[in-house]
């Protein structure tokens, strides 16, 4: 745990130091802020802008958070070093992955304000943002040790990332997307963040959701058997 | 099969060349090894990058791997230090497999990489303070080991900022922290300056005087000479040569000869043996030497007869 604490506090002081990282946990929460209050068309479903950013940053903001964090480390052999002095690849992942999930909880509560919601679904609502941020870590987490340095990571990043980000707002607009979005766990987050109080098919949401987890649970371990964290 | 006493009684006889080792205290039993290597041998795919190399490490001696750049250097030192695995042949530090320490033991190994693994937006009083943290050290050490290394008065400059020399010694900072028992600096003074090496090596020197294991790489010979007890010099994955600086220079001295400076400019070269001394003892008397050299080479002149290349 003291491991965990400490990379976890290094990376929040390398976060406030580091703006390209910090823009992608503050982006979102501002554009919701902003357009949510200031672009009001008729017939558009309510808290619409909420639902749709809060949908993009899980799928964009710990993705590429928790990947370029991996990979810059990599590159520059300061993961080399942790593993050399003690730290076990759990304490590292844990305390990065917590860093990351935590900055992405404090983005989705500034979201959540945004939408007005009362206490009772702002709970529900964070607690499904808790667990997209977690699916979309373990997605970073599968590139970030896939790859060896930034470029490699990035070049990953940008088509995953589009492709979880994008997926529930294209849905919206063409049924046969929308056949083939509800199997990942982003779409399947979306709906769930549009029915609030209920209303959706909770067992196909949660079911998919678990599937994922534990898909890239697996393409974790491949990865990590494969590369290691070096 | 790993060493686990330490002691040379452990050791098979004429498996390891010593003869050359000049230290008078000495003493075949009460050796400890912190480090050793038995028939190690590692490949990368179908390149072979190291084979059959043997090799200890005396606690509280200063022990270096010489060799040119892809002799092998850092592949070993990245398997004695556990970050690779070779492919045959046993490794171990502190008496014990390379791949079981302890945490207690490993906080015991201070490792300096040839790439720093330093945070580029923190500063370097951050930097420390995290390994601080990671290695559970009180936080007054970071103040002592920056004052040690020259880093104090640049505390706050963030990493990126710092000059590669004011890195090295950063990195350096950290091997020292945990006031390890043995160390492994991997070609420490690579691309510095003289003035700024010379100051890397005062530090080594304390840390030598303090009793600690240094094992280093290096290609520079100078650095090998004045640093190192013992060296081993290595050419494409073979150890050509082991020994004392000193000691293997004197073996390649084919010619043993004296050079001698004279007051009026002349040089005059003598064979090194008792039928030189009276013209020695004649000179001296009417004072007119200035100099006397051995003609013993030094170690890039033995690397170059061993393998044909040089060290560079």
């Amino acid at each position: 745990m003291h491991n965990i604490v400490a990379i976890f506090k290094r990376q929040i002081m390398d976060t406030l130091k580091n703006k390209e990282t910090l823009i992608q946990f503050v982006m979102f929460p501002v554009l919701t802020l902003i357009m949510s209050r200031m672009i009001h068309v008729e017939g558009m479903p309510g808290n619409y802008f909420v639902n749709l950013f809060a949908s993009m940053y899980i799928g964009m903001a710990p993705l590429t958070a928790m990947a370029a964090v991996m990979a810059e480390e990599k590159e520059k052999n300061t993961l080399r070093v942790l593993l050399l002095s003690n730290v076990k690849p759990y304490e590292y992942l844990m305390g990065v992955g917590g860093y990351v999930w935590t900055a992405c909880m404090l983005g989705g509560l500034v979201i959540c304000m945004a939408g007005g919601y009362d206490l009772g679904k702002s709970a529900v609502f964070m607690g499904i943002l808790a667990v997209g941020f977690l699916v979309s870590i373990l997605v970073g987490a599968v590139i970030g040790t896939w790859s060896r340095n930034q470029m490699m990571a990035t070049s990953l990043t940008v088509p995953v990332m589009l492709l979880f980000a994008f997926l529930p707002m294209l849905s919206l607009f063409n049924d046969s997307i929308a056949k083939v979005a509800r199997f990942t766990y982003s779409e399947q987050i979306s709906r769930m963040l549009y029915h609030l109080e209920g209303g959706w098919q909770q067992a196909e949401g949660i079911g998919v959701v678990a599937g994922n987890l534990v898909l890239f649970a697996g393409l974790f371990a491949v990865a990590y058997r494969k590369c290691g964290l070096e | 099969m790993g060493i686990q006493t330490g002691e040379i009684s452990s050791r098979k006889p004429g498996e390891y060349v010593r003869e050359n080792y000049g230290r008078e205290q000495y003493k075949k039993s009460s050796i400890k090894w912190a480090a050793g290597a038995e028939h190690i041998s590692h490949r990368f795919g179908e390149k072979r990058v190291l084979q059959e190399v043997n090799f200890q490490v005396e606690e509280g001696e200063t022990f270096g791997l010489l060799g040119p750049s892809g002799a092998g250097k850092t592949t070993l030192i990245r398997i004695l230090t556990g970050q690779l695995k070779q492919t045959s042949g046993n490794v171990y530090l502190l008496e014990t497999d390379t791949r079981r320490l302890s945490a207690t033991q490993r906080r015991q190994v201070g490792i300096m990489m040839d790439c720093f693994g330093l945070y580029d937006r923190l500063s370097a009083y951050r930097n420390m303070a995290f390994y601080a943290d990671i290695y559970r050290v009180p936080k007054s050490r970071i103040r002592e080991i920056l004052e040690q290394t020259g880093l104090w008065e640049a505390r706050n400059c963030a990493v990126s900022r710092l000059s590669k020399g004011m890195k090295n010694r950063l990195s350096l900072a950290r091997a020292l922290m945990t006031d390890a028992r043995i160390l492994f600096l991997d070609e420490p003074t690579s691309g510095l300056d003289p003035a700024t090496a010379k100051e890397i090596h005062g530090i080594l020197e304390e840390q030598h005087k303090e009793g600690k294991t240094i094992f280093l790489t290096t290609h520079n010979m100078y650095e090998a000479e004045q640093l190192c007890d013992r060296v081993t010099l290595l050419s494409n994955g073979s150890i050509v040569e082991e020994g004392s600086p000193e000691g293997i220079c004197r073996r390649y001295n084919h010619l043993n000869r004296l050079r001698i400076t004279l007051r009026d400019g002349r040089q005059i070269v003598l064979d090194n043996g008792k039928a030189s001394a009276m013209a020695v003892k004649e000179y001296l008397e009417e004072d007119q030497i200035v100099a006397i050299h051995s003609t013993e080479p030094n170690l890039e002149s033995v690397f170059i007869e061993l393998t044909g290349k040089g060290l560079e």
